[in-house]
């Protein structure tokens, strides 16, 4: 990871239910913006939100994300942390295989997420929980 | 709960997804477009999602089913008005949208599905209408 500084505050948003999931949507939507990202990749991120909002939901039993506007001093992007206390991923290599999910998902969430972002840090641990971090700068 | 409105235009499901889709809304619509395909003998269904600023795998995996389940039901589907923004992140998401025929608009769906509706919709030629009588006195 960059050193990626906090410019404002660092929002932090539920995951309980699937309308927080279109909440966290909408709070991303608007950080992307605020740091200028490009249309494109306001929507690749805000489509990685999605993917790893509904994981924590799904997989995670429910917890939240932190949201932030960052700079790194050159540029400008946004980091979104999902946090959960869950059952954690017990095998993360594979996890992060396309196509592999033990639910009953496409098994695109957090490959797919990957690819959309330009920072992705995934820290696991089985029975504690999982946190995914991702940033994505503008251009 | 709310609902996401199916019009019906002749034998054509028409429906415009204008919200932030949550996901118990989306699978809703996959049962109310089952119903309504099976109550009216629709033969197409158009999606319309202009609106739609994101198609994560969820919304993608819905539209896919939407498109197999009208399939077997004897209607074909037909996404329409997907941005561009949202088609790169798409591909680069993983999504190959199975078995779901697209188009760029709602006018090019619609004769993608042979109704070709194109000549009733155009706007009527300005020239082509004779002219009133002069209302001037002679």
């Amino acid at each position: 990871m960059t050193l990626a500084q906090p410019v404002g505050p660092c929002e932090r948003l539920q995951i309980g239910d699937d309308q927080d999931v279109v909440r966290v949507r909408q709070a991303v939507r608007a950080t992307a913006v605020a740091a200028r990202l490009s249309l494109v990749d306001q929507t690749k991120l805000i489509t990685a939100a999605s993917e790893l909002a509904r994981n924590t939901l799904v997989y995670g039993g429910g917890g939240h994300a932190e949201l932030e506007h960052v700079t790194n001093g050159r540029r400008t992007g946004v980091r979104v942390r999902f946090v959960d206390e869950g059952p954690g991923i017990v095998d993360v290599e594979r996890a992060l295989t396309d196509g592999f999910s033990t639910g009953s998902g496409l098994g695109l969430g957090l490959s797919g997420a990957r690819r959309l972002v330009d920072e992705f840090d995934l820290d696991t641990k089985p029975n504690e929980g999982t946190r995914v971090t991702v940033v994505k700068w503008s251009r | 709960m709310d609902r996401v409105p199916v019009l019906t235009l002749g034998d054509i499901l028409l429906v415009s997804i204008q919200i932030d889709l949550e996901d118990q809304l989306a699978v809703r619509l996959q049962e109310d477009l089952a119903d309504r395909i099976v109550a009216t003998g629709a033969h197409g269904v158009i999606i319309d999602i202009t609106a739609l600023d994101i198609v994560d795998s969820f919304i993608g995996r819905m539209l896919s089913t939407i498109a197999a389940i009208s399939k077997v039901l004897d209607a074909e589907t037909v996404v329409v008005g997907m941005r561009p923004a949202v088609a790169i992140t798409l591909v680069e998401l993983g999504l190959s949208l199975q078995g779901v025929r697209t188009a760029l608009n709602v006018e090019l769906g619609l004769r993608l599905l042979g109704r070709n509706r194109a000549d009733r919709l155009e706007p009527v030629d300005a020239d082509a209408i004779e002219p009133l009588e002069p209302t001037a006195a002679t």
